[in-house]
């Protein structure tokens, strides 16, 4: 008995950890925009968006378990499997935030649970067609329904827009993409908290503490609301430039239409029992945007790094969830070395990041949003001296050269 | 292996329409409040253009609302 409260408790520790890089993961989608376009400051956004990330875990009752739900046989969960799933997740989270890649955390959290039930029970536990539907078609479909819908909202609003005043253009496009931007991190509270509550409950229903059916418990509902909340705050910054200046140079207009596609769809996904995964829409929309405006790139090479990371997130997950599910199935001993190799490979990842430190100060490159001052000085100065690192001077991307973006700009590791 | 095409498709269909209508809303909005700063500067009024321009900026904030709506009704 001992012993397996001590597993259960692991698990939930575990759990709360995926959590707390779930939200450090995805404040990009909600945040970054906002963030590269000046609508808000840096620190400003991220705190809004762990508010509203709270806001969003307490807003929902019901167990949102579609994770575990028909993509792997419930039968036979053991509170291992939850968590070798978890450490596989948790890995490919802070490999990809190291290399600033935007990624889907469910996705990682999927394969994880699926490399450990494979590991555990075998292919046939798996569902192949559930893994189709629910996850493959998605992440192709996302993008382009959201970068689809984002070219053409910022076509239509530069037409329309084309003889309105330029300051009051701005300042609205600003205020209209913080509410967008508000909504997409309220609906990602609601599902991305939940997906947590749903695992930790369903480990606990696992290991014999609550009866099965069971609400998830409050403090369950607060802790995961509060790691969420706490992983948005901290701010992914390397993936935060990324999406906000990597993908390609966004104005406040752009901003706007990408955020409220990027709102939209996964609003209309959810509502209409399509999940699509806020990452791949953000992430479409912003490359929408880009596109749709007159002389806008996209940096293609940095897309390509993204979508290669996408691809992979599944099956490396799943490697790694496999791989601890079969220490683990070793004895307790195996388990405490799973965990040992957890704490020390993500000590490993946050060591590394120090190399080259990205956060609220460097984000976006300038305080000021890039206006036409800025773009000439760059034309004309040098990088800025300071603070950065010779590595990060080269990944702000000048304003000035659009032309030639393929190169340096998007070099984020 | 059934692949859900109708709810692919109104997922696209209804992202695609509410996001260029409500961006196009919005931007209508904004060219409405830049055309009053505009009349200020020549010294006249432009209320109609200053009332359509909230007109716009309710409906906006009306699917603002349903959308908040719709993330709390799913709980």
């Amino acid at each position: 008995m001992e012993n397996f409260s001590l597993i259960l408790a692991i698990v939930v520790v575990t759990a709360l950890a995926f959590d707390f890089t779930n939200g450090f993961h995805d404040t990009a989608n909600a945040m970054a925009t906002t963030i590269s376009t000046g609508a808000l400051k840096p620190k400003i956004a991220v705190t809004m968006s762990a508010a509203l990330n709270l806001v969003g875990a307490f807003l929902s009752v019901e167990v949102a378990n579609t994770i575990s739900k028909g993509l792997v046989d419930e039968n036979g969960i053991r509170p291992e499997v939850i968590f070798a799933a978890l450490v596989g997740a948790i890995l490919w989270n802070l490999v990809t935030w190291l290399v600033g890649l935007p990624s889907s955390s469910s996705h990682a959290l999927m394969g994880g649970l699926i490399g450990a039930t494979v590991a555990s029970a075998g292919f046939g536990a798996v569902h192949g067609d559930v893994l189709v539907t629910k996850v493959l078609l998605p992440a192709v479909a996302a993008p382009v329904v959201a970068g689809l819908a984002a070219m053409l909202a910022t076509r239509l609003s530069y037409g329309i827009g084309k003889n309105a005043d330029d300051n009051a253009t701005r300042k609205g496009f600003r205020a209209g993409q913080i509410a967008s931007a508000g909504l997409v991190s309220l609906a990602h509270g609601t599902n991305d908290a939940q997906k947590t509550m749903g695992i930790i409950t369903l480990a606990l229903i696992a290991g014999g503490s609550i009866a099965p059916g069971s609400n998830p418990p409050t403090w369950v509902i607060l802790s995961a609301g509060l790691a969420i909340a706490l992983g948005t705050y901290i701010g992914g910054w390397r993936i935060i430039r990324t999406m906000g200046k990597g993908l390609t140079d966004l104005q406040p207009q752009q901003g706007f239409a990408a955020q409220t596609s990027a709102a939209t769809a996964i609003l209309a996904s959810s509502h209409l029992g399509f999940s699509l995964s806020t990452t791949h829409v953000v992430s479409g929309s912003v490359m929408g945007a880009g596109l749709g405006r007159k002389g806008g790139t996209v940096r293609w090479s940095t897309a390509t790094r993204m979508m290669i990371a996408w691809v992979l997130t599944l099956p490396a997950a799943a490697l790694v969830g496999a791989l601890a599910e079969s220490v683990t199935d070793l004895g307790d001993w195996g388990t405490a070395l799973v965990a040992v190799f957890l704490v020390a490979a993500s000590a490993t990842i946050w060591k590394l990041s120090r190399r080259e430190v990205v956060d609220s100060s460097n984000v976006v490159g300038t305080e000021e949003p890039a206006g036409v001052v800025t773009t000439a000085i760059a034309a004309v100065t040098p990088p800025p001296a300071g603070p950065v690192t010779d590595g990060l001077t080269a990944t702000i991307p000048s304003p000035a050269a659009p032309a030639a973006p393929a190169t340096g700009p998007a070099t984020t590791v | 292996m059934s692949i859900d095409w109708a709810a692919i498709g109104s997922v696209f269909g209804v992202s695609l329409v509410v996001t260029v209508g409500l961006v196009a809303l919005f931007t209508l909005g904004i060219k409405g409040l830049s055309a009053r700063e505009r009349a200020t500067a020549q010294g006249n009024s432009a209320a109609l253009a200053v009332t359509a321009a909230y007109l716009c900026f309710a409906g906006c904030a009306a699917a603002v609302a349903w959308g908040i709506h719709l993330i709390v009704a799913k709980a």
